[in-house]
């Protein structure tokens, strides 16, 4: 019987100490009609005969050459990082409910807040979201609750991720918070700030700043938020948290910094997984954390005065408030922060500042060299990190079908989200990518736009 | 044990993490750019992996310990889920790169919807919520958009029960719906009278998990179903407590219309001190338009997402990408082991060592809070008459249980059991192991007449004693930089725009 020890005098001692015959007495309580249900499923294997069938299956998946980001990232993982995460002490823990036997998780989690928190520039972090895009939503959510009129309305860039302003609209629709979408400036593929005047006295709770952003392009985060001081509108930082290493922090925007920043945590040593699990990060000012969402670890002393850490401010959440929570979130991605919080450890901040300055050059290389292939250009002005939308002649979507059978993800075609953008293609390269790699994608484009076309 | 940022030394690095000094500065404008290094920490690489291992050693976690935690359901992890679900060929993968590159991951999605089809009755899954509260937002969303659909805009009430998770309510309310709370009667089950005067034109539906969270199985499930469809409610099964009856009895046959499950419960994944989890849910017919996204569908021999395109009256999207993947892999390996005979065992052994070990519980003292009833999976005691005696309560009790090599069970939930233990031990820990159990809570209570201070005070050999919560919230130290500000040496001056 898989992973259950009775032996069957066990279950025999057991079964005749709750005076029952057999197992199925147990279940006397549950109306008869209701146990004769089918379940036509095939019989059990052993770990042997899974494993084989398993790797059968991995073998149907076919490795491609990364070029596309648009939310996740091919990044070096330390082996350390996952040689330690999936201790069973970390593995096998519920959430940390009984603090003195928590406090590895307990911990982590602090030290992992310590630095989403540095990082951002602002004075809280939570210990962790599901992933980027419901960490935007439950920060909009954040922001319209701490917004001095409560204003129900929120501007949206177009240059945030199309995924995330789905995820957003799915989650704040019941809340009948109205979102505003933001054009972009279609020479720079950035928020126009003068474009900002057409919104001033329109009751707006909060503006989403991502940067970079969806295009790889720098937002104006300054002047942005600036405007959104100045009209009492919450700034909400999406953030790539690779980037930072780099770029200002959101508390350092403007004059007062953004108010919230969030983003997805997967660069920092989360495998790309088909899409996840990844984990959202929400990091805010001290004088907004009664309205943080989420698990938050505090340090305090136990009884004789030693360190130890504990959940606390367990009043915002869903098992204390029930429906009046700032949110029903209960698990979250506690694994995925630990992981990060190793990964972070092992880089330190010069070893993210060059992760991130090589992410940054080897897209540049790439670009250049795609550039240089007859028909293809850049579609948009200005500084990037590390992404960058070029335009292509052919349509995108035949175009990566072809380079994917040449074993080459060669970006994410725009046109679905972005019809003004039907040529558009989204490329990435990160630090893993090699000299060798760029070249055969160029070369690859170039035969592929030769061929003939229909 | 100090923290990592103790550690720290100037100038000390993970070398070989650390990319080379690239030669060039970014093409990036000055004003974009950070004017110091944030305030990371430098440590070696054995520094840090001594310092996280010598933090786990921190935990209690199923692979060290007992841990009957009520309604998590904390049973093993099979080792071999984890091995196979991060086979490199799954890990390397790009969600952009599915449709190409993705072919036999999404043969495994469409597997476990098609799996967890069978075992719930219901006609679609979708994997795609990452835990249970977010599964019971896209729940609650469908049953909005249901109604909305219908013309039918007055139904703004979710009735809940109040032994319900907390997480009921909340999602309820962030689904936009008003909370109704429903008693519960003597036995523990919902009380019928109540309910009847409950429901009406404004009724949504009923939130319900079923075994109960109070340890039983709703007996009137059937007569609950036809008073809320009577309505024109929907019912909604909360699958935290499916282990109970996992292979036996399929929610859809109880009259539920939506439901979603914890893969991180039933399906043994594992639960990572906090996440990641997966909250499947799956429909009837009628609520079938409404699922989020995306799904996967088999098309001949090629799998493929469902998008927008395919389901325009979709909920939408919970995540940016397709659900936590990794984990629906590791529940879909562990179907596999088990198979059809092994699902039934699961509820049958788990509902087994919970009856057996409220007895023995029963019998060293302990007063079950619904002595009546049959247990299910889990089962509540009450210590009412031991705060009242001694002024030792359920949590000093389950502090006490550290002390003896035990993980607690789930304190003081269900909020309406006074001084409540819920106890769920599990199918996969042995007869030998309750009985230490049980030995240990005798000792408890014996420790309670003899000496009540040491249990009021527990725990006392984990590395930590009781800590101070209220003094936590108020000084609330929720981040090292700034309480500690003055110990991190200024950053030196940073060299990434010269």
């Amino acid at each position: 019987m898989p992973f259950i020890p009775h032996t069957e005098d066990e279950t025999r001692a057991m079964l005749a100490a709750l005076g029952v015959a057999t197992l199925d007495d147990l279940f006397d309580e549950i109306p008869a009609d209701l146990r004769g249900g089918e379940f036509p499923l095939p019989p059990g294997s052993t770990e042997m005969e899974v494993a084989r069938e398993m790797r059968r299956l991995a073998g149907n998946n076919r490795p491609l050459v990364c070029f596309a980001g648009g939310g996740a990232y091919e990044h070096h993982i330390p082996a350390a990082v996952w040689q330690i995460a999936v201790r069973g002490e970390y593995m096998s823990a519920y959430t940390p409910y009984q603090a003195e036997a928590s406090q590895g998780t307990l911990q982590v989690l602090y030290e992992y807040q310590s630095m989403l928190a540095s990082l951002c520039a602002l004075e809280v972090s939570n210990a962790s979201l599901y992933d980027g895009a419901s960490a935007l939503a439950e920060a909009l959510l954040m922001a319209v609750r701490v917004h001095r009129a409560r204003a129900k309305r929120v501007l949206l860039p177009r240059t945030v991720a199309p995924g995330y302003r789905r995820v957003v609209r799915t989650l704040l629709a019941p809340q009948e918070v109205e979102i505003l979408e933001i054009p972009y400036d279609e020479t720079q593929g950035r928020i126009d700030p003068d474009r900002l005047a057409a919104y001033e006295g329109q009751d707006v709770a909060a503006l989403v700043l991502p940067q970079p952003n969806y295009f790889g392009q720098l937002e104006e985060v300054d002047a942005l938020t600036g405007w959104a001081e100045r009209q009492g509108v919450v700034t909400v930082a999406l953030v790539n948290p690779i980037a930072l290493g780099l770029l200002k922090p959101p508390g350092e925007w403007g004059t007062r910094g953004a108010d919230l920043a969030c983003g997805d945590g997967q660069p920092f040593g989360i495998p790309l997984s088909g899409g996840g699990p990844y984990f959202g990060f929400l990091c805010c000012r001290r004088e907004h954390v009664h309205q943080l969402p989420g698990r938050l670890v505090a340090r305090t002393v136990d009884s004789a005065g030693r360190e130890g850490f504990v959940l606390t401010l367990q009043a915002r959440e869903q098992h204390i408030r029930r429906g009046k929570a700032t949110s029903n979130i209960c698990t979250n991605q506690g694994l995925m922060a630990t992981a990060a919080t190793i990964h972070l450890a092992l880089l330190g901040p010069e070893g993210l500042r060059r992760t991130a300055l090589r992410c940054h050059h080897r897209t540049r290389d790439l670009v250049r060299r795609l550039v240089a292939v007859p028909g293809v250009e850049r579609v948009f002005e200005g500084a990037c990190f590390h992404e960058a939308v070029l335009r292509l002649p052919r349509p995108p979507r035949e175009v990566l079908a072809r380079l994917a059978s040449r074993s080459i993800l060669g970006g994410i075609a725009l046109g679905l989200d972005y019809p003004e953008l039907a040529e558009g293609l989204l490329v990435c390269a990160t630090e893993l990518r090699t000299e060798a790699e760029l070249e055969a994608y160029a070369q690859a484009l170039n035969e592929i736009l030769a061929e003939p076309w229909a | 044990m100090g923290l990592i940022f103790d550690l720290s030394q100037p100038g000390r690095r993970a070398g070989v993490q650390v990319p080379a000094q690239p030669a060039e500065p970014p093409e990036i404008p000055e004003r974009f750019l950070r004017s110091a290094a944030p305030r990371l920490l430098e440590v070696s690489e054995l520094d840090a992996v001594r310092h996280y291992t010598r933090l786990s050693q921190r935990n209690y976690a199923v692979d060290t310990q007992f841990y009957p935690l009520g309604s998590c359901t904390m049973k093993y992890n099979p080792k071999v889920c984890h091995a196979l679900a991060t086979l490199p060929a799954f890990l390397e993968l790009h969600p952009e790169g599915m449709e190409w590159g993705g072919q036999g991951t999404l043969a495994c999605l469409f597997e476990l919807q098609e799996w967890l089809q069978t075992i719930t009755g219901m006609t679609a899954v979708s994997l795609v919520p990452a835990a249970g509260a977010q599964g019971e937002f896209a729940g609650v969303a469908m049953i909005r958009a249901y109604h909305r659909a219908r013309g039918d805009t007055a139904r703004s009430e979710m009735l809940v029960p109040d032994a319900a998770h907390g997480t009921n309510p909340a999602s309820a309310a962030m689904g936009g719906f008003r909370v109704q709370q429903i008693p519960t009667d003597r036995d523990g089950n919902l009380d019928l009278e109540a309910l009847g005067a409950a429901v009406g034109p404004q009724t949504a539906g009923l939130m319900l998990t079923n075994p109960s969270t109070l340890g039983v199985f709703e007996k009137h499930i059937e007569t609950i179903a036809a008073i809320v469809h009577a309505a024109g409610g929907l019912m909604y099964y909360d699958g935290a407590n499916l282990n109970a009856i996992l292979g036996l009895v399929r929610p859809a046959d109880m009259g539920f219309d939506v439901i979603h499950l914890n893969l991180h419960k039933t399906f043994a994944t594992p639960h990572g001190g906090g996440g990641p989890g997966a909250g499947p849910v799956g429909v009837r017919e009628p609520l079938l338009p409404f699922l989020p996204l995306p799904r996967v569908v088999r098309e001949g021999s090629r799998y493929r997402w469902l998008t927008e395109a395919d389901c325009p009256d979709s909920i939408g999207r919970l995540l940016a990408f397709g659900g936590n993947i990794g984990v629906l892999l590791r529940a879909y390996v562990y179907l596999r082991l088990l198979g059809k005979e092994g699902l039934a065992r699961v509820a049958r052994y788990a509902t087994l060592n919970a009856n057996y070990l409220q007895k023995c519980l029963i019998e060293a003292g302990f007063t079950a809070a619904f002595p009546q009833r049959r247990a299910v999976h889990e089962f509540a005691l009450t210590l009412k008459r031991l705060r009242k005696e001694r002024q030792i309560t359920a949590l000093d009790v389950a502090k006490r249980l550290l002390d003896h090599g035990f993980y607690a069970p789930t304190v003081d939930f269900p909020q309406l059991i006074p001084e409540c233990l819920l106890i769920e031990p599990t199918e996969t820990e042995s007869k030998e192991t309750l009985d230490r159990f049980v030995e240990a809570m005798s000792a408890i209570l014996r420790e309670a007449e003899s000496d009540p201070a040491t249990v009021r005070t527990a725990p006392h050999s984990l590395a930590v004693g009781r800590l101070d919560e209220v003094g936590a919230a108020r000084r609330l130290d929720v981040a090292y930089r700034r309480e500690s500000e003055a110990a991190v040496p200024e950053p030196a001056a940073f060299p990434g725009n010269q």
